[in-house]
C-alpha cells in the first residue's frame, strides 16, 4: 500500500511539469502580450506611449526574452521560491493575488462536492432499490435537467428569483453592509447565506451525474450472485444492502473524484463570474482578457494540480477499498 | 413516456428471466435445435438491424431523434424559416413581448392572425406598455414576401415560411430585444452556429480520438503508457478555465468564420480524450477475445485484425460516445460565448443570445429573453435521450 | 414417502409464475415432492425445468417482482427441543420478514453454482462465513465465530484455514472457493443444504472431490441435501432418490437405483440416450429432438408432447397426465402408464 502511494506520488512530478508546460504555452498563444494590451488600453484612454517606453516596460517585466526562457524562470521560481511570477494587472506577486481568492474557491468547491454527495447518495440508493417509483422518475428527471441546464443560466435564474421573491441579493460573498466590517457572527451567517446559492447550483450539476452513476452501478450490483448468497444466509434486506451492493456501487462514485473535480472547478469559475463571488473565477476571466499571463497560467496550473491531487486521493481510496486493486498493485 | 424514460437509463436491466440461466444451457440439446422458427429472425439478424429494432423500442429516443432532425433542418434553412433576419430591427418596437396569435376576431372564428401593437408610456412606472389594437386583424401569411436575405449567403431572396406581409405589424413569436430584433429569428439563426459547432467539434475530436486511441491500442506498451498519461493530464485540466485561456488567445480582429472554426477546434482539443479512451479500452479488451486470437492464428495482420475484426465490435459504442459528446460541446460554446470569449456579435449563437440576456434586471422585465435557453436545454436533453436510447440498443445481444 | 415422520420438506402442488413485460412464465405448474431427513434428493432437468425456482421457493428467495408463488405450500418440519415439531409453510411467510430470515442459512442453506461470483469480492471469506454465524447466533462472540469458521474451513479441506480466513475470494481457486461456499453453508449446522449445480463451473477432477466431500459431510452432520443438476451421472452418484423435472412439472420420481434401472418416462429415457458412456458407441448418441418450447407457452396437455417419441396424439396434447405409481415407490406422469393400469 505504501509502495503504491509512493509510486503514485513520484508519478505526480512529470504530470505536474507537463501540466505547467501546457498551461504556460496556452497562455503564450495569443499574439501580443501584456504590454501591447496595456499600451492599447492606454491609447484608448488617450495616453500615447512611445515605442521606447513600451520596450522599457517589456524589459522590466522580462517580456522581451524568448518564451522558453521565461517558462524556465517561471518554473524555477515556483519550485525554488514558491514564487508564481508577477501580476502586471494587479501590480503584485501572483501568489498574493491568488492566495486571497483560492480559499473561497476551494471552500465552495469542496462544500459543493460534499453537498452533491449528501444529495446524490441517498437518492441514488433509493432510486435503484425502488426502481420505477415516483422518486426514481423524479430523480432521473432532475438528473437530466441538472445535466442539461448550463450552470450559469441556473445561477442567473435563481439569483433573480432570490431577489424577486425573498428580496435577497445573492450577488457577492457578503451583503454590502458587511463589506468593511470585521469578522462577526452576523457576517459569518451572512456569508453562509450567500454561499447557499453557488453550492446548490454547482452541487446539483454533479449530483445529477452522481445519481445516474450510482443508480446504474447499484442496479448492476443488485443483480449479482453475491447478493443472493447474502440473502440466503438470512441477512436482512437493509444490512445486506449496505454491507454489500452499496459499498461496491459507491466505489466508482468516489473513485471518479478525479473527473468530478474539473467539472466542479469549472462550474465554480463560471458561477462565481455570474454571481460576482470574489473567487478565482472572475479573477481568471479578467486576467485572460488582459493577457496577465503569469496570473492566468498559475491559476490554470493550480486548479489542474488540485484536480490531480484529487484523483490521486480517489485512487488511493479505491486501492484501500478494493482488495483486488490493493493486492494487484503490490504484486506488480 | 415516463416508462421509457426510466427503461432507458439503466441499460436494459428490465425483464430478467431468472430461471433461464445461461449456465444451464450446457444441458441436453444444442442451441440450434432449440430455436423456434419464429425466433430465427432474431437470431440470424445482423447486429445493425438488431440495434435499429431495439432503438425503435425506445419511443422517447425516437421522438428525440425526430425533434433533433427538425432542429437541424431549421438551422439549415434558417433564412427561410425565420420571418426576419438576425439583424433586422423593428423600429419603435424594442423589448416587445411575444406576439399573441389569435383565431377569434369579434367573436367569430378567423384564420390565425395578429393584432397591431400600440406602445404607450405608463405615467406611473415610466415603462413602455404594449396594448393590442383589436380593430384590424392581420392574418399570418405563409410563403410570403418579407425582409430580403441571402440564402446561404449566396442567393438574394425575400420569401419566408411565414410572416405578416408588407404594411402589417411584425410577428415576433419570442418577442424582441432592446434593439427591436426578432428573438425567434435570432434563435433560428443562432441554432446554425450552436448546433453545427457541436457536430463539427465532435467530428474533429472523433477523428483525433480514433487516431490516438487506435495508436494507443494498436502499439500498446510504452506508446500506450505515454499516451494514457498525456490523456490523464489533459483530463485533469478543468475544462472551462482551459477553454477560457485558449479562446482568449483568439484575436478580436478575426472574422466570425475564423472565430467559429477556432472555437470548434478549441472544443475538440479537449473532448477527444474521452473518445480516445473508449477506442483504446475497447481495443485492449477485444484483443483478448477468442475471435481475435482466432484471426491471429489464421494469419491476419495486426491492422486487419483491428479494422476488420475488432472495430466493428464497438462502432456502436463509438456512436453512443459521439452522441453524448455533442451536447457537451454545445454547452461549451454557450458558456464561452456567454463569457464573451466565444462567438462574437454580430454573429449569432445561442450563447450570444444568452449573453444579451445577462442583465438580471432586464430579464426580470422581459422574461422572454430567456427563451433561447429553452433551446439550449432542450437540445442537450434530446441528445442525451438519443444517446441513452442508443446505448441500450448498442449491445444487441444482451437481454 | 416411506415414512411421514422422516419428512423434512414437503412441497405440495407448488405453482410459481413470473410476470414479465413479455408475458407470464409458468415456471412451476404444480410441483410436489418430499425431502427425507438425512437423505439426498437429486433434482434433474434442463434449463427452464423449474428446478432452481423450486430451490428458491424453499428458501423464500424467489425474486419478487416479477416472481410470485400463486398456489401450493412448502412445508418445513423443523424439530424443536425433543419430540415436538414446528411446521412452517414458507410460502406464507413475508419474504424479508424475521421468521423466514431465521430459517435461511440456519435451517436451510444453499450452495450456489458460481463460486466466482457468489462471494462479495471486497470482503474476506472469513468475514462472510463468520457473518452467517453472527446473524443466527448473536450471542456468539466474534472470536468464537472466527474459531467456528476456521474449524469448518478445515473440515471442508481448506489448507491452513487460520491464515486463509483473512484472504479474499479472488485469492482462492475455483475449487477452494466452492469448498469455502460449502463451509459457509454448513457453519450453522442446517437441516437441509440445497446444492444448486455446485460443480457445473468446476473441472471434472475437482467435481469428484466436491461430491465426495458432500457425502462425507452428510455422514458426519446428518443433514439432508437437495442436489440440483442437469447431469444424470452426477445425480446418480450422490442421490438416494431422484426427481425428474420438465417445464415446471415433476415427470418421474423414484429411488436412484430404481430410476436408473427402469426409466419409465419417455423424457427420462431420452435423457439416458443423450449421455455418452465410456464403453458406449459415440455415434449412437441421440439428442432429444425438437427445441425446448418458449417459456411463455401454456401447455394444456403434457409439456413434453412436442418432443416426445411415444406421444399419443389426441390424448397427450388434450389433458395433463396424472402422476401414477407404476411400480412400488416409482411415480410417472405419462399416459402410457395410466392406460395400461
Amino acid at each position: 500500500m505504501l509502495v503504491y502511494i509512493i509510486r503514485r506520488l513520484l508519478m505526480l512530478i512529470p504530470i505536474l511539469l507537463l501540466v505547467s508546460f501546457i498551461a504556460f504555452f496556452v497562455i503564450e498563444l495569443p499574439p501580443g502580450d501584456w504590454v501591447t494590451t496595456y499600451v492599447s488600453q492606454l491609447r484608448a484612454s488617450g495616453i500615447e506611449l512611445s515605442s521606447q517606453e513600451a520596450q522599457r516596460l517589456s524589459q522590466l517585466y522580462g517580456l522581451d526574452q524568448p518564451s522558453y526562457i521565461r517558462y524556465f524562470k517561471w518554473i524555477e521560481g515556483i519550485v525554488l521560491r514558491g514564487d508564481f511570477g508577477w501580476s502586471f494587472q494587479w501590480g503584485k506577486p501572483v501568489g498574493e493575488v491568488i492566495a486571497e481568492r483560492l480559499p473561497i474557491t476551494l471552500t465552495i468547491s469542496l462544500l459543493a462536492l460534499v453537498f452533491s454527495w449528501l444529495v446524490a447518495i441517498p437518492i441514488g440508493i433509493y432510486s435503484a432499490t425502488h426502481q420505477y417509483s415516483l422518486v426514481d422518475y423524479l430523480a432521473t428527471f432532475i438528473g437530466f435537467i441538472g445535466l442539461a441546464t448550463p450552470g450559469f443560466l441556473l445561477a442567473m435564474i435563481l439569483a433573480w428569483a432570490a431577489n424577486q421573491y425573498f428580496g435577497f441579493s445573492a450577488l457577492g460573498l457578503y451583503s454590502t453592509e458587511f463589506l468593511d466590517k470585521p469578522w462577526s457572527m452576523a457576517k459569518a451567517i451572512d456569508m453562509l447565506k450567500h454561499l447557499i446559492l453557488p453550492l446548490i447550483i454547482i452541487g446539483m450539476a454533479s449530483a445529477g451525474s452522481t445519481i445516474r452513476v450510482l443508480r446504474g452501478n447499484l442496479l448492476d450490483e443488485l443483480k449479482k450472485q453475491y447478493v443472493v448468497t447474502a440473502r440466503a444466509k438470512g441477512l436482512s434486506e437493509m444490512q445486506l444492502l449496505f454491507k454489500y451492493p452499496v459499498r461496491l456501487a459507491l466505489n466508482p462514485v468516489f473513485s471518479t473524484i478525479g473527473w468530478l473535480l474539473p467539472a466542479i472547478f469549472a462550474g465554480e469559475v463560471l458561477i462565481s463570474i455570474v454571481l460576482s463571488v470574489p473567487s478565482i473565477g472572475p479573477l481568471l476571466l479578467r486576467s485572460t482578457l488582459a493577457q496577465d499571463m503569469y496570473l492566468t497560467g498559475s491559476i490554470v496550473l493550480i486548479l489542474s494540480a488540485l484536480t490531480i491531487v484529487g484523483s490521486l486521493i480517489s485512487d488511493i481510496y479505491l486501492a484501500w477499498a478494493d482488495p483486488r486493486i490493493r493486492y494487484g498493485g503490490l504484486s506488480k | 413516456m415516463s416508462t421509457h424514460l426510466s427503461e432507458r437509463t439503466e441499460g436494459g436491466v428490465t425483464g430478467s428471466t431468472p430461471f433461464i440461466d445461461e449456465a444451464e444451457d450446457r444441458s441436453i440439446g444444442t442451441v440450434d435445435e432449440r430455436l423456434e422458427a419464429a425466433d430465427e429472425r432474431f437470431y440470424y439478424a445482423n447486429p445493425w438491424k438488431l440495434i435499429m429494432w431495439r432503438f425503435r423500442r425506445h419511443r422517447l429516443a425516437m421522438i428525440s431523434l425526430v425533434v433533433l432532425a427538425l432542429l437541424y433542418l431549421g438551422a439549415v434553412f434558417a433564412e427561410f424559416i425565420s420571418p426576419y433576419t438576425a439583424t433586422w430591427r423593428a423600429e419603435g418596437f424594442q423589448m416587445m413581448p411575444p406576439t399573441k396569435i389569435h383565431v377569434f376576431h369579434e367573436g367569430s372564428l378567423h384564420r390565425p392572425f395578429v393584432y397591431a401593437l400600440e406602445k404607450t408610456l405608463d405615467q406611473e412606472t415610466f415603462k413602455y406598455v404594449f396594448t393590442e389594437d383589436t380593430s384590424t386583424p392581420y392574418p399570418i401569411l405563409f410563403f410570403t414576401q418579407g425582409v430580403e436575405y441571402k440564402m446561404w449567403g449566396q442567393w438574394p431572396m425575400s420569401i419566408h415560411l411565414f410572416g405578416t406581409g408588407e404594411d402589417a405589424p411584425a410577428i415576433m413569436l419570442f418577442g424582441s430585444d432592446e434593439l427591436g430584433r426578432d428573438i425567434f429569428s435570432r434563435t433560428i439563426y443562432g441554432s446554425r452556429i450552436s448546433l453545427s459547432i457541436g457536430l463539427f467539434g465532435v467530428l474533429i475530436s472523433f477523428m483525433i480520438g480514433i487516431a490516438i486511441g487506435g495508436i494507443s491500442g494498436y502499439f500498446g506498451g510504452t506508446t500506450d503508457e505515454v499516451i494514457q498519461r498525456m490523456i490523464d493530464v489533459i483530463i485533469s485540466i478543468p475544462l472551462i478555465p482551459f477553454w477560457m485561456a485558449l479562446s482568449a488567445a483568439l484575436p478580436r480582429t478575426w472574422t466570425s468564420t475564423q472565430t467559429f472554426l477556432a472555437i470548434t477546434l478549441i472544443l475538440a482539443a479537449v473532448t477527444w480524450t474521452g473518445l480516445a479512451r473508449v477506442v483504446r479500452g475497447k481495443l485492449l479488451a477485444l484483443r483478448e477475445e477468442d475471435y481475435a486470437l482466432a484471426a491471429q492464428v489464421a494469419g491476419a495482420s495486426k491492422a486487419r485484425i483491428i479494422f476488420r475484426h475488432l472495430m466493428p465490435g464497438f462502432t456502436s459504442h463509438l456512436i453512443v460516445s459521439v452522441t453524448l459528446a455533442i451536447p457537451v460541446a454545445i454547452l461549451g460554446e454557450t458558456a464561452l460565448s456567454f463569457l464573451g470569449l466565444g462567438i462574437q456579435p454580430p454573429a449569432v449563437s445561442w450563447g450570444v443570445l444568452l449573453k444579451d440576456a445577462q442583465d438580471l434586471v432586464a430579464v426580470a422585465q422581459q422574461p422572454w429573453r430567456l427563451i433561447p435557453a429553452i433551446f439550449v436545454i432542450g437540445t442537450v436533453l434530446l441528445f442525451n435521450f438519443v444517446g441513452d436510447g442508443l446505448r441500450d440498443a448498442a449491445d444487441p445481444y444482451s437481454a | 414417502m416411506e415414512n411421514a415422520n422422516n419428512v423434512l420438506v414437503d412441497i405440495q402442488d407448488l405453482k410459481v409464475q413470473f410476470f414479465l413485460h413479455e408475458g407470464t412464465v409458468h415456471a412451476l405448474e404444480g410441483v410436489s415432492f418430499q425431502i427425507q431427513q438425512g437423505k439426498t434428493l437429486g433434482v434433474i432437468g434442463e434449463s427452464g425445468s423449474g428446478k432452481s425456482v423450486t430451490a428458491q421457493a424453499i428458501m423464500g428467495i424467489i425474486p419478487s417482482p416479477p416472481g410470485k408463488v400463486v398456489d401450493g405450500r412448502v412445508l418445513l418440519n423443523l424439530p424443536e427441543n425433543g419430540a415436538s415439531v414446528r411446521v412452517v409453510n414458507v410460502t406464507e411467510l413475508p419474504p424479508s420478514g424475521s421468521e423466514i430470515r431465521s430459517i435461511r442459512g440456519k435451517e436451510v442453506s444453499m450452495i450456489f453454482q458460481e463460486p466466482m461470483t457468489s462471494f462479495s469480492p471486497v470482503h474476506t471469506l472469513g468475514n462472510q462465513i463468520m457473518e452467517a454465524v453472527r446473524i443466527h447466533y448473536p450471542e456468539v462472540s466474534k472470536r468464537e465465530a472466527r474459531e467456528r469458521a476456521i474449524e469448518m474451513m478445515r473440515r471442508v479441506g481448506i489448507p491452513r484455514p487460520e491464515e486463509r480466513i483473512d484472504a479474499y475470494p479472488f485469492q482462492f481457486s475455483g475449487g477452494m472457493r466452492q469448498r469455502a461456499m460449502i463451509a459457509m453453508s454448513l457453519v450453522c449446522n442446517p437441516r437441509l443444504v440445497i446444492a444448486d449445480e455446485p460443480t457445473t463451473a468446476l473441472d471434472v477432477t475437482i467435481e469428484a472431490q466436491i461430491l465426495e466431500l458432500l457425502k462425507d459431510l452428510q455422514a458426519e452432520f446428518g443433514m439432508s441435501i437437495m442436489y440440483i443438476s442437469h447431469d444424470l451421472t452426477v445425480v446418480g452418484g450422490v442421490a438416494d432418490d431422484v426427481v425428474v423435472m420438465y417445464l415446471g412439472l415433476v415427470m418421474e420420481q423414484a429411488s436412484t437405483n430404481e430410476l436408473f434401472d427402469n426409466p419409465l418416462h419417455p423424457y427420462t429415457e431420452a435423457l439416458w440416450r443423450s449421455i455418452p458412456t465410456i464403453d458406449g458407441d459415440l455415434d449412437r448418441l441421440t439428442p432429444i429432438r425438437g427445441a425446448l418450447p418458449s417459456p411463455f407457452a401454456v401447455h394444456q396437455g403434457c409439456p413434453f408432447f412436442s418432443r416426445c417419441e411415444k406421444r399419443i396424439p389426441g390424448v397427450c396434447d388434450v389433458s395433463r397426465p396424472p402422476m401414477v405409481e407404476v411400480r412400488p415407490q416409482h411415480w410417472v406422469r405419462c399416459f402410457l402408464y395410466t392406460e395400461s393400469k
